[in-house]
Formats: C-alpha cells, sequence, structure tokens
C-alpha cells in the first residue's frame, strides 16, 4: 500500500509541481532616500536648563536641524520639510503612528528626545522603517553640555551608517590653510573647523608661511610645513593636547609632509643635491630613508591604506603623471596614461580608487582612478582647483578653488568646495576667511 | 668668590634665554583648542520597552478594522476546475472551454480598462521602444492563443498555459514598477557579492501576503552589514511598490514569485 502512495506520489508530483519564476531587478533609482528627521522631545525643566548654559531656546529642535542639515549635504538623503509633520516630537518618540509619516511619503524617521541629567546632555534616538513599520536603531548617550553640535554629527553618522551600509563622516573635523590679504601678500595661517563649516579656530598667528597639513588618519594628530627664516620646516600638531614640535629641517623645496597609515613614519618630497626625491622619516628615530632616486621630480607621495603601495607624481616620462610603486621604492608602474598632466594623488581610504588633479588645455579636474589606472572619472572642472583629501569613508572629496583675478588684479578669491564620488553633489564648504589645502580627519568618535 | 657666582648666575641666565629664543619650539605655546570629548554609545532598544501612545493605539486598532473589513469584502480568487484526466471531451464542452480560455488568458476588456488607468509615465513604459522584444513576445502569445481557438484544448496544452512563466512583457512591467521604487544603498562596497533573493507570496491584486529573504542567514553575519543593508532596501521596494503589477489573470502561475535584487551593475557604475 505504502509502495503505491509514494508511487502515486511520484506520479501525481511533475504534474502539480511548476518553477519558481524569478525575475531579476538589476536597477534601481538613485534619488536621495526620503526621510524625516523629527525634532528631538525635550521636557520644559530641561529646556530652561539648557537655555541657561547654552543660551538655545530648544536644543532638541536645534540638534535635529544639524542631522538634517548633513544629511542632505550627503546628496543620499532628502529630508521632508518639517512643517508637514502630522505628529508631534514628544509622541513621535514614544510610537510613530506610521501611516502618518507614510502619507507624507517619508521612508525613514529619525525620533529622540534630549534631557538634563546630572549635569550632563543625555540624548536617546532611533531610526524607524516606516514602510516596514518597525524600529531599526535606538542608541543613547551622555555628553557635556557644550558638546552639542557633535550630538547631532553622531546621530547623522549613525543614521547613515544604519542606512547606506558604509561609516559616516559627519563627526569630523577639517584641518585648512586660512588666507587673507591681496594675492601677493597672503597672510597664511593654520585654521580647524568641524566639517559643517562651524567652530572655526585659527591656529597659528599667520607671522609664519604655513602649507599643506595633513591629518594621521588614526590619531588626531596633523603634520604641516612651515617657512621658518626661509627655510622649510616641518611640525606636528597634536589637536586633542594643543602642542606641537619640529619634525626638522628640509633643505630645498619641500613638498606636502604626510603621514604613513600606522601614523609612525611621514613621507614627503624634498629636493637633496638638485635633485627633488621622496624620502620617509620614521618620527621615532628621526631616521630619514630615500624611496627613490631618479633624475626626474617626484612630488606628492600617499600611502596606500594598507600601507604596502606608495602613489606619487613624476614627470619622469616628460610629463607629469602618476605613479604607482611599493612602500620600499621597487617596482614603479605608470598608472595615468590620459592626455594632460596629472598631480596630487590621493589615495582613497576604502583602498579602492587614486584621486587625483588633472591639468587639461587650461583647465583644472579633479578625478578619481582605480588603482591600477583604469577607470578614471573627471567629477569637476573649473579654472583652478586642487589638492583633494578624502572625507574617512572615502566618499567625498573636499578641495581648494580659485577665482580669476581681473584686469585690475582684483576678484581673487580660494575657497573650499566638497564634492562625492557620483559628481553630482558638489557644495562650497563656508569659511571665514578664503582658505586652501584642506585635509579631512577621521571620525572622533566610532 | 661670591663674584665670581654671581658673574657664573649672570652668564648662565644669559645663555637660558639665548637657548629658549633661538629654538622656537620652546616659545611656542600650545594651542587651545576645545577638547574632544569621547562619547560612549549605549544601546537602548533592548532596555526600553515603549508602549504604545493612548492616541497611536487607537489609529492602529481602527486602520487594522478597516483592513479586516477590506479583507472580507475582497472576493476570493476564482478556482478554474481542471479537467479530469479521463474524461474524454465532448464536442460541445470543447466550445465552451475554448469560450473560457478566452476569457481568462486575453480578456480584453480587462486589458482595456488597464491601459485606461494607468498614468501617461506609466503608459511610456508600456511603450517603450527597448521593450520591442517584449512586444513581439506578446504578440506571439497573442497569435498562439487565437490559433488555439481553432484547435481543441486537450490536457498538455492547457497544463502548459498555467505552468509557463511571465512573458517579457509581463516581466518588463513588474521591473520597471520595481525599478522606480528601489533606492539603492550607495555606500554599499560594489566589489562584494550584492545579490539579495526574495521570495514572494502574492494575492491575485498584487499585494504582498508574505515576503522572505533566501539568504536570511547573512544578515546577522559578522561583515555583512551591508548584505542586511542592501537586503532591507530590497523590502522596503516592494513595500513601497505594492500591489506589484502583475499580469490580470494566470494567478497560479505567479502567486509565488521570487525577485533577485542585484546592485552591482548600478553601483559598479
Amino acid at each position: 500500500m505504502i509502495k503505491k502512495i509514494i508511487l502515486l506520489v511520484f506520479i501525481l508530483l511533475p504534474f502539480n509541481a511548476h518553477g519558481l519564476i524569478k525575475v531579476d531587478i538589476t536597477r534601481g533609482n538613485l534619488d536621495p532616500l526620503p526621510l524625516a528627521v523629527s525634532p528631538l522631545a525635550i521636557d520644559n525643566e530641561s529646556k530652561t536648563k539648557f537655555d541657561e548654559i547654552l543660551n538655545k531656546k530648544d536644543i532638541g529642535s536645534e540638534i535635529s536641524i544639524i542631522v538634517e542639515k548633513n544629511l542632505k549635504t550627503s546628496g543620499l538623503f532628502n529630508p521632508l520639510n518639517r512643517e508637514a509633520f502630522l505628529q508631534k516630537p514628544d509622541i513621535a518618540n514614544l510610537k510613530p503612528r506610521f501611516e502618518d509619516w507614510k502619507l507624507i511619503k517619508a521612508q525613514a524617521l529619525i525620533t529622540g528626545k534630549v534631557n538634563y541629567v546630572d549635569e550632563k546632555l543625555r540624548v536617546e534616538f532611533r531610526l524607524w522603517d516606516i514602510l516596514a513599520g518597525r524600529e531599526m536603531m535606538a542608541l543613547a548617550f551622555t555628553t557635556v553640555p557644550t558638546n552639542w553640535r557633535r550630538v547631532g554629527h553622531i546621530i547623522s553618522d549613525k543614521v547613515y551608517e544604519r542606512l547606506t551600509g558604509e561609516k559616516g563622516y559627519f563627526d569630523t573635523r577639517i584641518i585648512y590653510v586660512a588666507e587673507e590679504g591681496p594675492k601677493t601678500q597672503r597672510v597664511k595661517k593654520l585654521a580647524i573647523m568641524d566639517q559643517d563649516g562651524f567652530n572655526n579656530k585659527f591656529l597659528t598667528l599667520g607671522n609664519e608661511l604655513v602649507l599643506t597639513p595633513r591629518f594621521n588618519k588614526t590619531s588626531q594628530m596633523v603634520t604641516y610645513l612651515s617657512y621658518f627664516k626661509n627655510l622649510p620646516r616641518v611640525y606636528l600638531l597634536d589637536i586633542e593636547t594643543g602642542t606641537q614640535e619640529v619634525v626638522g629641517d628640509f633643505p630645498g623645496m619641500t613638498f606636502a609632509p604626510r603621514f604613513s597609515p600606522d601614523g609612525k613614519k611621514i613621507i614627503m618630497s624634498f629636493a637633496k643635491d638638485g635633485n627633488s626625491d621622496i624620502y620617509t622619516m620614521d618620527l621615532d628615530s628621526r631616521v630619514v630613508d630615500r624611496i627613490t632616486n631618479h633624475p626626474s621630480i617626484d612630488t606628492s607621495p600617499s600611502y596606500s591604506p594598507d600601507g604596502k603601495f606608495i602613489s606619487f607624481n613624476s614627470d619622469r616620462s616628460g610629463y607629469q603623471q602618476i605613479y604607482v610603486m611599493e612602500s620600499s621604492g621597487k617596482n614603479v608602474k605608470r598608472i595615468s596614461f590620459g592626455k594632460g598632466l596629472y598631480g596630487t594623488p590621493v589615495w582613497s581610504p576604502r583602498g579602492d580608487l587614486i584621486a587625483f588633479t588633472k591639468l587639461h588645455k587650461g583647465k583644472f579636474y579633479i578625478g578619481v582612478m582605480r588603482t591600477d589606472g583604469s577607470g578614471e572619472r573627471l567629477l569637476t572642472e573649473n579654472f583652478y582647483q586642487e589638492a583633494p583629501s578624502w572625507s574617512p569613508n572615502g566618499r567625498v572629496l573636499i578641495f581648494y578653488r580659485e577665482t580669476k583675478t581681473d584686469n585690475e588684479g582684483k576678484g581673487f578669491s580660494a575657497k573650499l568646495w566638497s564634492i562625492d564620488l557620483t559628481g553630482y553633489n558638489e557644495r562650497e564648504v563656508k569659511t571665514p576667511t578664503d582658505a586652501s589645502d584642506p585635509s579631512w580627519s577621521s571620525l572622533l568618535s566610532n | 668668590m661670591t663674584r665670581s657666582i654671581l658673574i657664573s648666575s649672570v652668564l648662565h641666565l644669559i645663555l637660558i634665554l639665548i637657548t629658549a629664543m633661538s629654538l622656537p619650539f620652546l616659545a611656542k605655546k600650545p594651542i587651545n583648542l576645545p577638547p574632544i570629548v569621547s562619547v560612549e554609545l549605549i544601546q537602548i532598544s533592548d532596555k526600553t520597552n515603549i508602549p504604545f501612545a493612548p492616541k497611536a493605539q487607537k489609529t492602529i486598532e481602527k486602520i487594522k478594522e478597516k483592513e479586516k473589513k477590506l479583507v472580507s469584502e475582497q472576493a476570493p480568487p476564482k478556482k478554474v476546475k481542471k479537467i479530469k484526466p479521463d474524461s474524454i471531451p465532448m464536442p460541445d464542452e470543447n466550445i465552451k472551454k475554448i469560450k473560457k480560455v478566452e476569457e481568462d488568458k486575453q480578456n480584453p476588456e480587462k486589458i482595456d480598462n488597464e491601459v485606461k488607468q494607468v498614468s501617461e509615465f506609466e503608459k511610456k513604459e508600456l511603450f517603450d521602444p527597448n521593450n520591442i522584444a517584449a512586444l513581439i513576445d506578446k504578440s506571439k502569445v497573442e497569435s498562439a492563443e487565437t490559433l488555439k481557438k481553432t484547435d481543441k484544448i486537450t490536457q498538455d496544452q492547457d497544463r502548459n498555459i498555467e505552468n509557463t512563466g511571465l512573458s517579457l512583457s509581463e516581466e518588463d512591467a513588474l521591473k520597471a514598477q520595481i525599478f522606480g521604487c528601489w533606492s539603492i544603498p550607495l555606500g554599499l562596497p560594489y566589489n562584494e557579492d550584492l545579490l539579495v533573493r526574495i521570495k514572494l507570496e502574492l494575492k491575485p491584486d498584487g499585494s504582498v501576503i508574505s515576503s522572505e529573504i533566501l539568504d536570511h542567514a547573512r544578515m546577522n553575519k559578522p561583515g555583512q552589514g551591508f548584505y542586511k543593508v542592501l537586503a532591507e532596501s530590497a523590502l522596503r521596494a516592494i513595500k513601497l511598490c505594492q500591489p506589484l503589477r502583475v499580469p490580470s489573470t494566470g494567478y497560479e502561475r505567479w502567486k509565488d514569485l521570487q525577485l533577485n535584487f542585484d546592485a552591482r551593475e548600478m553601483l559598479e557604475g
């Protein structure tokens, strides 16, 4: 009997079974994700306290504005107008009515609350998936009230990471050269600010020429070049303690000191015996090693994130092009072959791309290419722009752009700009003075 | 003796002053920078179990009731009687069956209505010149069905209609709909395996009864955070798109459907 049943099943099976229909979805839209940033709820008592300490009437709303602006500038999100919100912040924070948020076409929602607890600012925030009707993330932290802007940046980073799959870049700083005065007599100071342009602070007085500040990617340390009595001198500045020290004096033209990924060395180019080559200096022993030895001009070295390779530009082929070599200086390979001159190669923190400046037919371009030189993409074109620096997640580049002067020599300006890898999201980063040579820090919090 | 000590200390002092002035790093004052305060983030979802706000509770209940009503008002899908293998078709029965097949498979009136209802944008999609292959395919299906009118429908033919997949035009319509709903997370690493397979169980109107991620185990694997982000974006696309643009006939064919979301092509640029 059982045999008969089994036989019957096998006979009937092919009649009833039919293949599951499979449809391949290989395209989607790249439109910014519509999301709602509800103002963070705050009770009256905390509101009064924060008003006394920070002179901010509604700190909850102020923090959410920071989050909103950060996410908007990333180009990946479209924060919806808060006037369209149907639910009040205090109720939304408890449990959002997903139908209300669906109505205004939000796909994600950020809610939260701020409290004054033991003289500190305590924040709770939640990210909701409106379409699935569930909580995606809920985090809390406590900090000093004066840190309130960073609270907004930390929330932005966490939301960005949860929704895009990569780390954010909002809780970061940018160090740059602040410039003032006429073009022929520029006063250049070292300055630092948050990535959104707030909390700007000048670090030097401007009586010495400063150039090319570069962040160490593993700590809050900066190396920069300054001319003391017309001699280039490489400095180290610890952002956390504010102390700085001279690494050494270098002869002739010295360019762009940059940290190795582990922060133990700096790599730079300088001219020795009339020949510009690439050197490294061990920061503990102060021993200098020569990496390239070629009669051409080798400059702008930059390590790969794993420290195994170095990209640099050289005119050894007759024109300035980008080259990659092992960190020992062996196996030098040219990777740029396009028309024009290529310079300032900078390896992405993700390790997949190299950003560069290109000069072709009198115009300057900021572009990216793969580390083998393939897939060159020019992201932006202008009269004069250079010195790209990567955001810590390798998604955005910051660089500076100069404008033309008129016939009377007026109208010159230098400003910081950012552009993402799509090439569509280009923005000016506001600074109180003219600015050049930006460098992006790593995340202050992880 | 005292004089020599005095001279010696003055000279030492001068030496110290000269050293301090000639070494600029000693003269540099530490820069007054705002301190970087470390912040420790705490997961709070496990610690708090937020109750529904009373107002929200009521609204959700109301919506649930409405949904229930809607479900009860909806007519169950028609069950198509299958031809018994033993039965020998009589001439009269044959004619009836042909009519039924015409209604089910072609259903010209219903198709007309659908075309009238779609927006201008969707019309453009329907007549996309890139989908000529799909149109040819559709015409093939139609011509095949016209031929069937004259032939006797046998048991095998009937089964074939039920068991074939979506035609190219049907597949294209569905794809075009989901393309518009799927916001690809741009931060994903393009050199990783970015394929999310989702199995759907659908209602006859194209709304989703259930969705299941086939490689669910990958969602919580360490180092696979990007897969979770991608899978969630795919689920959002399905929710946003539903009811899915499925054919008006042949429910049995597509009631179970697998969507393979592959972001590699888009992310590689």
